[in-house]
């Protein structure tokens, strides 16, 4: 699967607008998908899920290092991310679903935070990025 | 499950915008392309932006819109409040009912973009509850 160069040019100018507060946006969409979708939180029961957590905090640091190293390897992101798949797959067994809660609460948080950049464009691309990344961390999601 | 005091924050939000409808509508069919499949006849869909400045789809997607709240107003009995449009968009339509969920969460998106700061967690638990039942009785003339 390849992302189209329009879909990779957006993204990759939106990750820059971003910079280092990429963090920031993926712990707010951790909080969101634990309170929208509380079956989530199945997978952090070992972690302090309190507003404002430092646990929370860290594990969407985590992930957001990880969606910055998706965006630098679009060419390959299944040997890129082929720990991550071999860690949330076999070892943690996460259901793919809850990646695309996740990922649907990170789009809650950048068009909150982004408005003006969110187009619908811009919304289509990330879909399409976002989709990538669960495919190559989740293989048999479908 | 859902109850009438979780509607009164919820049909003020949805007060508030008018082309919130237009936009999600809009949005679905430009993400999801295959969407586009049942409004053909609403003419030029060719790029982002003919399809939100597309006239009928504005017309629709205040129509779905005004659906949406008017779910609002009958969380105690969305299937009976959607038994006809279930209807419509199950039998008539052939609709597969995860395009249904897929409009619901474009609209929450619509709604964090428009409202922001005021979009909270909390208040996105809320509608994520709304537009789930809300796909649920629309996907229920399948059952």
């Amino acid at each position: 699967m390849v992302l189209a160069p329009a879909d990779r040019a957006a993204v990759l100018a939106l990750w820059r607008k971003l910079g280092t507060n990429v963090g920031i946006y993926t712990t707010e969409a951790l909080e969101r998908t634990f309170v929208a979708f509380p079956s989530s939180k199945t997978y952090f029961l070992h972690l302090n899920l309190s507003p404002g957590s430092a646990q929370v905090r860290a594990h969407g640091q985590k992930v957001a290092n990880a969606l910055v190293l998706a965006v630098n390897h679009l060419d390959d992101l299944p040997r890129t991310l082929s720990y991550l798949r071999e860690l949330h797959t076999h070892k943690l067994r996460v259901d793919p679903v809850f990646f695309k809660l996740l990922c649907h609460c990170l789009l809650v948080t950048l068009a909150r935070h982004y408005p003006g950049d969110f187009s619908p464009n811009m919304h289509a691309s990330l879909v399409r990025f976002l989709n990538h990344v669960i495919s190559a961390l989740a293989p048999s999601s479908g | 499950s859902l109850s009438a005091s979780e509607s009164f924050p919820m049909s003020q939000l949805f007060v508030k915008v008018d082309e919130v409808g237009a936009e999600a509508l809009g949005r679905l069919l430009v993400v999801y392309p295959w969407t586009q499949r049942f409004f053909e006849h609403f003419g030029d869909l060719s790029s982002a932006d003919a399809v939100l400045g597309n006239a009928k789809v504005k017309a629709h997607g205040k129509k779905v819109l005004d659906s949406f709240s008017n779910g609002v107003q009958h969380l105690d009995d969305l299937k009976g409040t959607f038994a006809e449009l279930s209807e419509l968009h199950c039998d008539k339509l052939h609709v597969d009912p995860e395009n249904f969920r897929l409009l619901g969460n474009v609209l929450v998106i619509v709604l964090a973009r428009h409202f922001g700061k005021e979009f909270t967690p909390e208040l996105q638990a809320e509608f994520q509850k709304v537009v789930a039942g809300v796909a649920s009785a629309l996907a229920h003339r399948y059952h």
